[in-house]
């Protein structure tokens, strides 16, 4: 059973259905774990008490090797999970147990899987690292000197390691997209409104969405239908059926995208925008278009002038956002309380919690949120932003419009601007680590889905491709995304991108 | 409104207001440190001034709904006791706060 932790979810659920417990895949990821999360940083919050014993009784529910039953998950610490501590990577929620489960953590328990623990990510979600978090840092499976991506940076360094078969991410502007392309997995960010947001600790309310991070693409679809669909407890949940998924990472994965009409994003690292791109990245990326071409796709170079400002839009809104929500956390209701001498009134017991509470990334958001929305500013900043949101929308609307036929189904660019930077290069540097997230916000700021898909390696180091659709047509992503990493799979000669990782590894020890 | 100065720049006293307003008591080494970093961050974001926005509406979200409402139905709510557990001070079944009135008020 030493090699369950390398196996595919598909590969998991073969193992199950053919006669290996849960009990028996849940242990060799807890070994894994011992082994290995001492060096990653992957987990805030591990039970392997309580997961044996959840795996047990999937062992005895009568239903193993069907669905998703026995299956183990980890969750981003952002998910809210009844009696599990739950911190988002900050100080101010250390020890607290909520009360509830977040939708997405009761339909995965619903599903029969097994919550394996919590994974480490930038407080609050802010951040491109996980170096935000008050917990340390988690490192990059591929080079432990390097940055896992973030903020889901600990389910990245979880599913990449073999510490996880699959994790759940949260993205506001990129952080399933970004933190995947780094480790060299699959994440998809979801349409947004499509999967719920209740229970997950909100940073950006108007742009959060909860998404499957996977080895291969199929996985991801599989848990994207687990935790997707309506939902009345969230108020901009979208009453749609949730398009089929599995199903189209399947098609996709047949080969042929004939027909298909693909959009490379000029302003996402095409000619006059590459300042800041590396030389490897866009490399690998032309490479993987000239595949989608070879396997029939029609691409054409597409124009979005408004995406040139995302980036702007961005760190105005979702500041903005984020200093309102984090208004909640005021030492009354759950977490931290400093100062309460019995002196000190309600005003200076805020803050100092407050103060204490939040690290620094946090406390510039919320200062730079303040000030956008303040009076006399609100329109230069705010208002503005929300304006050049519509713009980038419109963009996107032509793209799939074109004129004249000139329409395309999916938009294409690089994950990433550069492969994962070592531990340390960005943190003094906020304008630097924003760029990170250069590619992802144009999809999060009009909600639309998109997915990354491993492309290849630049300098020993994963690259990601990065596919754009309509908004429900989350469908078409995991389509071509499975066509793209079939081609790969089948030029490689193994079973998907993260095997390159195993055999590295094999053969590093077998030089030790 | 006063207080704050010409766009794109913020003062140390800028922050420090700002901080008050946002209930985060920092430090002084923290006002020099988001002084620097801010200003960088706002020269940034204020390129969203370069766009050409008129006519154009905000949108303030990316899914356009409004007035969502659930059936006025009563629905359980989280047992006091379990929700009281995760507060940092409760006392008779509510949360305790700190004092809001200052002793001459």
């Amino acid at each position: 059973m030493s090699d369950l932790p390398s196996m595919n979810v598909d590969e998991l659920q073969a193992a199950l259905a053919d006669g290996a417990t849960s009990v028996d895949v849940t242990r060799a990821y807890l070994d894994r774990i011992a082994a290995a999360d001492g060096e990653l940083g992957a987990y805030l919050h591990v039970d392997p008490e309580a997961a044996l014993a959840r795996a047990a009784e999937m062992d005895s529910a009568g239903t193993r090797g069907t669905g998703l039953t026995g299956i183990p998950v980890a969750l981003k610490d952002v998910v809210v999970t009844k009696g599990v501590p739950t911190t988002s990577g900050s100080k101010i929620l250390e020890g607290w147990k909520p009360p509830y489960d977040a939708t997405v953590a009761a339909r995965l328990k619903a599903a029969g899987t097994v919550l394996l623990g919590k994974t480490n990510m930038d407080e609050f979600a802010m951040g491109s690292s996980t170096e935000n978090s008050a917990y340390g840092v988690t490192r990059n499976p591929w080079d432990p000197q390097r940055i896992p991506g973030g903020s889901s940076g600990g389910s990245s360094a979880a599913v990449a390691g073999g510490l996880a078969p699959w994790a759940i991410g949260t993205d506001t502007g990129g952080s399933i997209r970004q933190p995947a392309a780094l480790t060299g997995l699959v994440g998809h960010k979801p349409t947004y409104g499509s999967v719920s947001r209740y229970g997950l600790i909100a940073f950006s309310s108007s742009l959060d969405q909860a998404g499957p991070m996977a080895r291969t693409v199929l996985d991801a679809a599989l848990l994207h239908e687990a935790i997707g669909g309506y939902d009345p407890l969230d108020s901009t949940s979208i009453d749609a059926p949730l398009p089929v998924l599995a199903e189209a990472a399947r098609r996709g994965a047949e080969g042929s995208l004939a027909g298909l009409r693909v959009g490379v994003v000029r302003e996402l690292g095409g000619e006059g925008h590459a300042d800041g791109y590396e030389d490897g990245v866009l490399t690998s990326f032309a490479a993987a278009v000239a595949r989608l071409e070879a396997m029939g796709a029609e691409v054409r170079e597409i124009s979005c002038p408004a995406f040139d400002l995302a980036l702007a839009a961005y760190y105005l809104i979702a500041p903005s956002e984020a200093s309102s929500n984090l208004a909640r956390f005021d030492g009354v209701r759950y977490g931290l309380r400093v100062g309460d001498d019995g002196a000190r009134d309600l005003d200076e017991v805020m803050a100092l919690t407050r103060e204490q509470g939040f690290g620094p990334e946090v406390k510039r958001r919320i200062i730079l949120g303040t000030y956008a929305l303040s009076s006399g500013y609100y329109e230069a900043y705010y208002g503005q932003a929300q304006k050049v949101r519509t713009l980038i929308s419109r963009d996107f609307s032509a793209a799939w419009d074109g004129g004249n036929g000139a329409g395309v189904d999916v938009l294409v660019s690089p994950t990433t601007p550069t492969v994962a930077f070592p531990l340390g290069a960005r943190v003094d540097d906020p304008i630097a680590m924003y760029a990170a997230d250069l590619c992802t916000l144009p999809a999060s700021l009009a909600g639309v889905p998109a997915i990354s898909v491993p492309c290849g390696l630049s300098e020993g180091l994963p690259v990601g491709f990065q596919i754009m659709a309509p908004a429900l047509a989350d469908d078409r992503c995991y389509r071509v995304a499975a066509a793209l990493e079939a081609a790969l799979t089948d030029e490689r000669g193994d079973r998907g991108f993260l095997d390159q990782l195993a055999a590295r590894a094999a053969t590093t020890e077998g030089a030790a | 409104m006063s207080t704050l100065s010409r766009k794109g720049q913020l003062s140390r006293d800028e922050v420090a207001h700002l901080a008050h307003l946002a209930r985060l008591a920092v430090t002084d080494e923290e006002l020099d440190l988001f002084a620097d970093q801010l200003a960088a961050v706002l020269d940034a974001v204020a390129q969203v001034g370069k766009a050409a926005v008129e006519d154009v509406p905000p949108t303030t979200h990316a899914v356009p709904m409004t007035n969502v409402v659930r059936p006025d139905v009563a629905r359980p709510s989280l047992p006091r006791d379990v929700v009281l557990a995760g507060a940092p001070a409760a006392e008779d079944g509510r949360f305790r706060v700190p004092r809001i009135l200052q002793e001459e008020a």
